[in-house]
């Protein structure tokens, strides 16, 4: 039986019909194009009387298939597939084409955007008439969710859904929760005290009866889809039972060993070989650092165990593996410094006074390694001058295109924080000055007026190599101070680079392990950069923090509560679409050569080995197609990109160009 | 095969058989005369009314044959001058069956490589380059040379092989290089018995070349190819795990993987499987799936030192079939013809 299509071609106000001339494709396809029985244009197809004139027409006409062309299917599809169903047509059996972002947006010539629309319409009207109805299934969604990084971002996510009353387990690779923020003295533009606003967060995660703290542990694997996922923790081995364990510091306090302290100090402090990162750390747990225990090292001391009054230290202690089956999964990996060595000219790691920002950080801090006290590498002379340095790393196409959005803020809170503990002159090297959130330009303002010096334009190179006597043991700034425009040296006796927030060394391969995608920079890839900041591409997976992007304090702590949000959603919806559009194997066919097996980005594909064939979970595939290509044997079939489907689409765009069908027939 | 015989009718109205070549080697008659005594059940069932490797036959004998006398031609070749394709014309005017017999009718096979080049390189080639020409005139072929007896004709020399589908209409496809004896009974019998597919059939097996091979096959991650000279590869393990590009993967099995068998990768002959719009393509998408590296540089790498023929490695016996089907033409060639 020859199938009836229906053909609605959408103005979308001017945005397509200013380009092409829609009654036209409309008018062409009712009596042109095979099997079509429906052709009609309309302002809005989107809207409720556009929905409704398939509505009928399907009714009405016994439209079998349905074909929109208008915007992108990402953005209507939905829309149009709902018209299909209440109509009492398989929503599959629609196509979308897309004559706005793929037409109409991008040419100028309305005839020759007219005839790419008539092709667009033409290889639909093909195409659909090989669509077959699929119904979708539904799971359960487990209401658990994995919150993965315990920043500040992780850390609202996760007490938001715990607060709602949902379980959260909360897995951080480091010996203890909080992030880059614990580092910080205070936090601009407020000045309000990092730890005091922080801390409490932490202990409230650290004992909510809904959070399950998995510190000091990282993703093995994550399988699985939206709904259920199933996935593998390693809780590195502490050495010590958490159990046991009171956190009461005896340990660390007796503990012969001291090493640099390369983390939470960022290199300018010590810490023992069994160590909390902070006094103020959750858990209190400390952990064994094996590289640098004597015990590990020399087979000597295990003072720690003698002095323990719990009997908490386990030396034999070894990693763990758990399994943890969770709905949702919140990604807030957060992000890592640039290496300032890469800029040599900058002489950081040649130089000594040339810090890098956390390091500046941690000096600022009261809690730091010189109790607060801004001084020189030799531990006591104050500065006189102090210059910061912006956009180290980033804004330059040799490190990072992107502006890492904060590091103006911080160094004007660095600025102030020079200014006040000492009598130093502060400097600040900028080539513009980004401070676009609220009460951000306010504290500007401030440090305009008290005495911060500000200097536009990049820094071409640090040194110790004085030309001036009054450069005699400084450190030249040189520059071109182009609001000047003239090159200038400035010396000083300490500067501080504020380099760039990077995406974790390791996102990528996080990335890969849930199924998302990042940026060219190596950020999380959002699902709609505006419409849609926290979701991703596969469902069940969101982003919140600096992993998405660079971002402060207040855009962390709103995304990480904007993903809670998303997530308490699926909870509350308690089921789950699963797309019909699905891949499956012939496996009468399938000669089990095993070339699939791992390509599935969802692993969704496992060998059979006793039939020697290979079979897809069809609750795991999300129908990306990967594994069709790749089956030389041609037996993996994708449902609804079948390849009838995909070379009626081509036959059908090619329509003012393909030759007749002669009477031979090719074979393959 | 009882049902052959039993279907035999008395001489003369036997249903008539040809056999004929174009563009190939012989070994597809070969393969035939390899089906051994059968050949008499065969000679019972048919009159071989052509078979120029075996028996004397004339084209005019052919030509006075009414339209569709032919109960069943298997025709073995691809198309490359203008006599071989009167032959495929004329043969299929006169058969009611026309069988694509093998690699080379069937998707152009070794001839097909030829289309990398055009009629005036490879005679350039032939009649002058190759370190045993001796042609200081530079002679060449003539369609028409005048000679005192009156005009000698040759066929006329075409820029691009053609498969038998691409040239006449085909009724069924028996694969391989050639196609296996068993094959050719299995196809015979099914003739016979008048139990056939649908026309268009490739008649063999629907899955590839690994189905029917016996090694140990593990999940696939090549980190270098290795040509055959370069590894003794273990007897037990998939060749293409071991990094010989074995084709097996993507070859229609039938062949009983004889070449994997004998420690040595499938090279491709019996063609892609079913819904395969281009075996090339097929196979290097597959291999491409499983090239364990992750910057296109190492790929690259891999890629340009193990595999220094591409279009050799996986066109070897489709580039006459394939989408593409040659290398770009150059101005003024012949257009195909
Ligand atoms: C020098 C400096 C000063 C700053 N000062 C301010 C300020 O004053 N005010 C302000 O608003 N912003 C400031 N910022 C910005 C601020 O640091 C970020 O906005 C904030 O850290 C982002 O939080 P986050 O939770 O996304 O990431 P992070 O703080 O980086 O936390 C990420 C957490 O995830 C963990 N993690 C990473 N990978 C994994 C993994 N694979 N598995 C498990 N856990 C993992 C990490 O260990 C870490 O605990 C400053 C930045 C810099 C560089
Ligand atoms: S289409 Fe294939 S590769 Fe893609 S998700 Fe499904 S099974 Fe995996
Ligand atoms: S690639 Fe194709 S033939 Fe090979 S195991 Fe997978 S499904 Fe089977
Ligand atoms: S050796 Fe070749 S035919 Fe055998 S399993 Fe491996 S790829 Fe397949
Ligand atoms: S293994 Fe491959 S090349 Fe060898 S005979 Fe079989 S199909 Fe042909």
């Amino acid at each position: 039986m020859a199938e009836k299509v229906g053909v609605y071609v959408c103005h979308c106000g001017s945005n397509i019909a200013g380009k092409v001339n829609v009654e036209e494709v409309a008018k062409w396809a009712g009596e042109n194009l095979q099997d079509v029985a429906v052709s009609r244009d309309y302002k809005f197809m989107c809207s409720s009387l556009g929905q409704k004139m398939i509505e009928d027409d399907i009714r009405g006409e016994g439209l079998t298939r349905v074909v929109v062309a208008a915007c992108s299917p990402h953005l209507h599809e939905k829309t149009f597939r709902r018209a299909c169903t209440n109509a009492g047509l398989n929503p599959y059996l629609l196509d979308m084409t897309n004559i706005r972002e793929h037409c109409s947006w991008v040419h100028r010539d309305m005839d020759s955007a007219t005839l790419k629309a008539k092709s667009l319409v033409s290889a639909a009207v093909s195409r659909v008439k090989f669509q077959e109805p699929l119904e979708p299934t539904y799971v359960d969604v487990n209401p658990a969710t994995l919150v993965i990084g315990g920043g500040i971002a992780g850390l609202q996510a996760t007490l938001e859904l715990a607060d709602a009353g949902y379980h959260v387990y909360l897995v951080e690779r480091s010996p203890s929760i909080g992030g880059h923020m614990a580092q910080f003295d205070k936090t601009f533009p407020t000045l309000d005290c990092s730890a005091c606003i922080l801390t409490p967060k932490m202990s409230e995660a650290g004992q909510h009866e809904n959070v399950t703290l998995l510190t000091y542990s990282e993703i093995e694997s994550v399988k699985g889809s939206v709904g259920n996922f199933e996935v593998k923790v390693r809780k590195k081995a502490r050495r010590v039972d958490y159990d046991a364990c009171t956190g009461c510091g005896i340990c660390i306090e007796k503990c012969p060993r001291k090493v640099v302290d390369t983390e939470f100090e960022a290199g300018l402090g010590f810490r023992k070989a069994i160590y909390t990162p902070f006094p103020q750390a959750v858990p209190r747990v400390p952990v064994i650092d094996a590289d640098s225990c004597i015990w590990f090292q020399r087979q000597k001391c295990r003072a720690c165990e003698k002095l323990c009054p719990t009997d908490a230290i386990k030396f034999d202690q070894e990693d763990e593996t758990l399994t943890l089956n969770v709905g949702n999964i919140i990604l807030a990996t957060g992000w890592k410094p640039f290496e300032c060595r890469d800029i040599p000219q900058y002489g950081y790691g040649r130089l000594a006074n040339v810090y890098t920002s956390l390091e500046f950080e941690r000096l600022c801090n009261a809690a730091g390694p010189t109790n607060g006290k801004i001084v020189l590498r030799d531990g006591k002379t104050e500065p006189q001058s102090v210059a910061i340095i912006h956009c180290v790393g980033s804004r330059d196409v040799r490190h990072n295109e992107y502006c890492s959005g904060i590091c103006c803020m911080a160094s004007l809170k660095f600025g102030h924080l020079v200014l006040e503990k000492t009598k130093a002159n502060v400097y600040s090297f900028y080539i513009d000055m980004r401070t676009n959130q609220k009460g951000y330009e306010e504290f500007y303002q401030r440090l305009l007026e008290e005495g911060m010096h500000f200097v536009r334009g990049k820094v071409s190179e640090i040194t110790d190599a004085a030309r001036m006597p009054n450069e005699q043991g400084k450190l030249i700034i040189q520059c071109e101070d182009t609001l000047m425009g003239r090159q200038r040296r400035i010396p000083v006796d300490m500067v501080v680079l504020m380099g760039a927030l990077e995406p974790q060394s390791d996102a990528k391969e996080m990335g890969l392990k849930c199924g998302i995608s990042c940026s060219m920079q190596g950020f999380f890839t959002e699902r709609h950069p505006k419409l849609d900041p926290v979701a991703t591409m596969t469902d069940g997976i969101f982003v919140a923090g600096a992993c998405q992007g660079p971002k402060d304090i207040p855009a962390s702590v709103a995304q990480g509560a904007a993903a809670a949000a998303r997530v308490q959603g699926m909870i509350t919806k308690g089921k789950v679409m699963v797309e019909p559009v699905v891949a499956k194997i012939n496996e009468e066919a399938c000669s089990g050569c095993r070339i699939c097996n791992n390509i599935c980005p969802y692993n969704a594909i496992e060998y059979d080995a006793e039939r020697g064939v290979s079979h897809i979970i069809t609750a795991l595939c999300k129908g990306c197609g990967t594994c069709v290509s790749a089956c030389p044997a041609s037996v993996i079939s994708g449902a609804h990109f079948s390849d009838q489907q995909i070379d009626a689409e081509i036959e059908g765009v090619l329509w003012d160009v393909i030759r007749p069908k002669s009477a031979v027939v090719s074979a393959n | 095969m009882s049902s052959a015989s039993g279907a035999a009718t008395a001489a003369g109205t036997k249903p008539k058989l040809a056999i004929y070549w174009a563009a190939s080697c012989g070994g597809c008659e070969i393969s035939i005369l390899g089906i051994d005594t059968k050949i008499l059940d065969v000679a019972a069932a048919f009159e071989l009314v052509m078979c120029p490797c075996i028996m004397d036959g004339k084209v005019r004998d052919i030509e006075q044959l009414e339209d569709g006398a032919i109960a069943v031609c298997l025709f073995n070749g691809s198309i490359r001058n203008s006599e071989q394709e009167y032959m495929a014309q004329l043969l299929r005017r006169k058969s009611k069956v026309l069988v694509a017999f093998g690699s080379c009718a069937h998707e152009g096979c070794i001839p097909g490589l030829a289309n990398l080049h055009d009629k005036q390189a490879i005679f350039e080639n032939s009649y002058q380059e190759t370190e045993s020409t001796e042609n200081p005139q530079r002679v060449r072929p003539q369609t028409a040379t005048t000679v005192p007896e009156g005009t000698l004709h040759l066929p006329v020399f075409y820029d691009t092989v053609r498969t038998l589908d691409q040239t006449v209409d085909v009724d069924y496809y028996l694969p391989g290089c050639p196609p296996e004896s068993p094959k050719i009974w299995e196809a015979i019998q099914a003739i016979v018995a008048g139990n056939l597919p649908p026309k268009g059939t490739v008649i063999g097996s629907d899955t590839t070349v690994c189905d029917d091979c016996k090694r140990i096959r593990n999940v696939k991650k090549v980190k270098q190819f290795k040509r055959t000279w370069e590894i003794i590869p273990d007897p037990e393990i998939c060749l293409l795990e071991q990094g010989l590009l074995c084709c097996g993967i993507a070859t229609r099995a039938g062949c009983g993987a004889l070449c994997p068998q004998v420690n040595s990768p499938c090279i491709g002959c019996y063609g892609p499987n079913n819904d395969v719009h281009d075996f090339g393509a097929r196979l290097m998408s597959a291999v491409a799936s499983v090239i364990d590296a992750d910057n296109p540089k190492d790929i690259n790498a891999i890629i340009s030192q193990g595999i220094p023929d591409p279009v050799g490695t996986f066109y070897r016996f489709g580039l006459a079939g394939s989408l593409l089907r040659r290398s770009k033409r150059p101005a003024g060639s012949d257009g195909g013809h």
